[in-house]
């Protein structure tokens, strides 16, 4: 049968309804596709929208930090983690660079994050994983770390020693 | 360009034969009378897809625990960019799958489409329901709300007086007659894990059934030549998904879905209902009682199923056009008649709740205020402050600086001083003197000082019977004896969670005439209007817990 109607002269519009079914089928598909997945990237790629405003917390005891090696001070801080607001453990590295001026480092190699500590010998921050050192303001001595310790905002009221939000040090501080 | 792209579709199709496998599906032959009364099982995949693809958009966010669960939602409702469109597509996405497959069986029982030999696929179908009112089932709980969780014991409950199975349905719905942690992770677990894969392959065992018996021609269709499934029945399909996703689409994003309180298994003024689609059988319960009961929860349901499948084996009969198939005609006006009273039934004698609800779909900020920080919502409203200040994303008019902006705030009491005499404080404002109290304008002041770029939404979407009632709270000087929000001073008791101990008409009594209510009591009297009565009330049987 498909010989006979091949030669009928109703091929031609056959073939603009053909093209139009098929750019319908495209068309739809195409929007349909549009509309689930551009909503769909929006809501997994764009971050949540903020709650709060950082808080200071406060990270110990002006009158304990003596002037010498940095010390690590332990505190508990309230983070937002998705949907709650959890309490948690935090520490800071802190060095005294003055009477009344303190730095206080985020605790996280800025490599691949992994906890660095004092080493009194070598006299710096050594990152047990890639063995990059740090000195004690914070500059990049050896290994892989691409930047200097993050610092913690600093804030000193009544003899406390207040931390705000941690920043990343693009640049090596002088 | 082109002969490259022909020479490796035919690299691909010789290594995996797809091109073949597509063609094949492409090109099938269908009866010739075909058309748009056959799209709807097409439309039904689409959606079930649809479902499947926001279902783990949701899950990438949504933290399946009765600890986390409604908070999880509140986050990706709230906080989300997208959130609610998503779960406006899942939760509609369900109604509407409900309604297409309804409409599905219909077609194909009005045309009689299960005759031999495609009763098995009659039967796969039938499984299919009962596989979408399970999603129905258990979905219905995970959100952990009130709603969802009054609603799943009802449903448990029905379970567990099946006789001889109830108790092991019961035990297998993860406890006996409470509903919790089990029960919520067992409904998600079915929801997520079992009947996904199930549903997947039933609907491919149904298109297999379908592609092998062919589509169900009309009676005398037999001789009239058959055409091709693409493109014009492909385009036919094509257009009926595109118009129930647009349909989909506009549903959510502009009809609401409620989320209501967290789960409160202490909550007694709370009315449980089941989803649209469940009522008839809720509604079924009012007239079977005592040890007619069962009739109802199970004789009923179990009947109705058990008439579907043997529909292709009662009805044998030749093939007749649809307009002949009187019986069955009558049968189908019967079911829906039966189907729709019930469910008109159940909407018209479901109560009103005595507390409204609030929508915790949006966020609720303005809830946690004290009763001046809100009172200075009411106030703000009455002055009509937006008509000339921004404040963060809201109002149009730019005349005075963004109320939200807290880098230049000032002290309550300069607000004050400026809010009487504005030139004197902000030398050349036009702002006009607003004429309010001492009092009424410390709230204002004090709604003022709490209010920032993130909240302001929030707060500014405190319904009217919130800000209205803080009002009256305010002027009446409530404060003075009873505390909210850890606002006032402690003499009489504390307001916050009133709607656990007293009913609506009982605070009403109480304002009336204290004395009678609680003997001894030191509260006076207050003689509210009918309007203000409502708003006092409202707000305080909707103080948080």
């Amino acid at each position: 049968m498909s010989s006979v109607q091949a030669l009928t002269p109703r091929e031609d519009t056959g073939f603009t309804r053909r093209r139009f079914y098929l750019a319908a089928i495209y068309g739809f598909w195409g929007l349909i596709g549009a509309a689930l997945g551009a909503p769909a990237l929006i809501y997994l790629l764009l971050p949540p929208k903020p709650r709060k405003g950082v808080e200071w917390i406060e990270a110990g005891d002006l009158r304990s930090l003596a002037a010498g090696p940095p010390k690590e001070l332990v505190f508990r801080r309230n983070r937002v983690d998705g949907w709650k607001v959890i309490s948690e453990k935090s520490s800071a590295w802190v060095v005294k660079t003055g009477e009344n001026e303190i730095v206080a480092f985020g605790p996280q190699c800025t490599h691949l994050g992994c906890a660095y500590h004092w080493d009194d010998l070598k006299k710096g921050f050594l990152c047990p994983c890639h063995a990059s050192v740090f000195s004690p303001d914070g500059r990049v001595v050896s290994g892989p770390a691409p930047r200097p310790l993050d610092r913690f905002d600093v804030r000193l009221e009544n003899g406390k020693l207040l931390l705000g939000a941690l920043r990343e040090q693009m640049e090596p501080t002088e | 360009m082109k002969e490259r792209l022909a020479r490796l579709a035919e690299w691909l199709d010789q290594r995996t034969g797809i091109e073949t496998a597509v063609r094949n599906f492409l090109y099938e032959d269908i009866p010739a009378s075909s058309g748009w009364h056959q799209v709807l099982g097409s439309v039904v995949v689409f959606l079930f897809l649809v479902q499947a693809f926001t279902g783990i958009l949701l899950a990438f966010n949504y933290a399946p625990t009765p600890g986390d669960a409604y908070n999880s939602l509140r986050y990706i409702l709230t906080e989300l960019t997208g959130g609610r469109l998503i779960r406006g597509l899942h939760h509609w996405g369900a109604s509407m799958m409900i309604v297409v497959v309804a409409l599905h069986m219909i077609q194909v029982f009005l045309y009689g489409a299960y005759k031999k030999p495609r009763e098995a696929t009659w039967l796969v179908g039938v499984a299919l329901l009962l596989l979408t009112l399970a999603y129905g089932l258990t979905g219905y709980l995970l959100p952990w709300d009130n709603r969802a969780y009054w609603g799943t014991v009802v449903t448990t409950q029905i379970m567990a007086k099946v006789p001889v199975m109830g108790p092991y349905l019961s035990r297998l719905l993860g406890g006996e007659g409470a509903v919790g942690n089990v029960t919520f992770v067992r409904f998600y677990a079915l929801h997520v894990l079992l009947l996904p894969p199930i549903t997947t392959f039933l609907i491919a065992l149904h298109v297999y059934l379908v592609r092998k018996h062919g589509v169900a021609p009309v009676p005398g269709d037999e001789l009239r030549p058959r055409k091709k499934f693409y493109p014009e029945q492909l385009f036919k399909d094509t257009a009926a998904i595109f118009a129930a996703f647009a349909v989909l689409f506009v549903m959510a994003v502009a009809v609401r879905v409620p989320l209501e309180r967290l789960a409160d298994p202490t909550d007694n003024s709370y009315v449980p209902r089941p989803d649209w689609y469940f009522l008839f059988l809720f509604e079924m319960l009012k007239f079977f009682q005592g040890p007619l009961e069962i009739v109802g929860t199970v004789i009923l349901p179990a009947v109705a199923i058990l008439a579907l499948v043997l529909v292709p084996f009662v009805d044998r009969g030749r093939a007749k056009r649809v307009a002949q198939r009187t019986m069955a005609m009558a049968v189908f006006a019967l079911a829906a008649l039966g189907w729709a009273g019930l469910t008109v039934a159940a909407l018209a004698t479901t109560p009103k709740p005595a507390v409204p609800e609030v929508d915790y779909s949006y966020p609720t900020d303005w809830i946690e205020l004290s009763p001046a920080e809100l009172a200075g919502i009411g106030y703000f409203r009455q002055e009509k402050c937006m008509s000339c200040h921004p404040v963060g994303g809201q109002g149009k008019q730019k005349i005075g600086p963004n109320l939200a902006d807290t880098t230049s705030r000032k002290s309550a009491g300069w607000m004050i001083e400026h809010f009487k005499r504005p030139a004197a404080m902000v030398p050349g404002s036009i702002m006009p003197p607003i004429n309010l109290s001492d009092p009424q304008l410390s709230t204002l002041a004090s709604f003022l000082l709490k209010l920032n770029e993130t909240n302001a939404a929030a707060l500014l979407a405190a319904p009217e019977f919130a800000a209205e009632g803080a009002i009256l709270y305010h002027k009446h000087n409530c404060g003075a004896c009873h505390v909210v929000n850890g606002a006032g001073v402690q003499a009489g008791p504390p307001l916050n969670s009133l709607r656990r101990r007293r009913t609506r008409s009982w605070i009403e009594r109480h304002f009336v005439d204290p004395q009678r209510m609680s003997p001894g009591t030191i509260m006076p009297a207050y003689k509210f209007g009918p309007r203000e009565m409502e708003h006092i009330v409202t707000y305080l049987l909707t103080l948080p817990d």
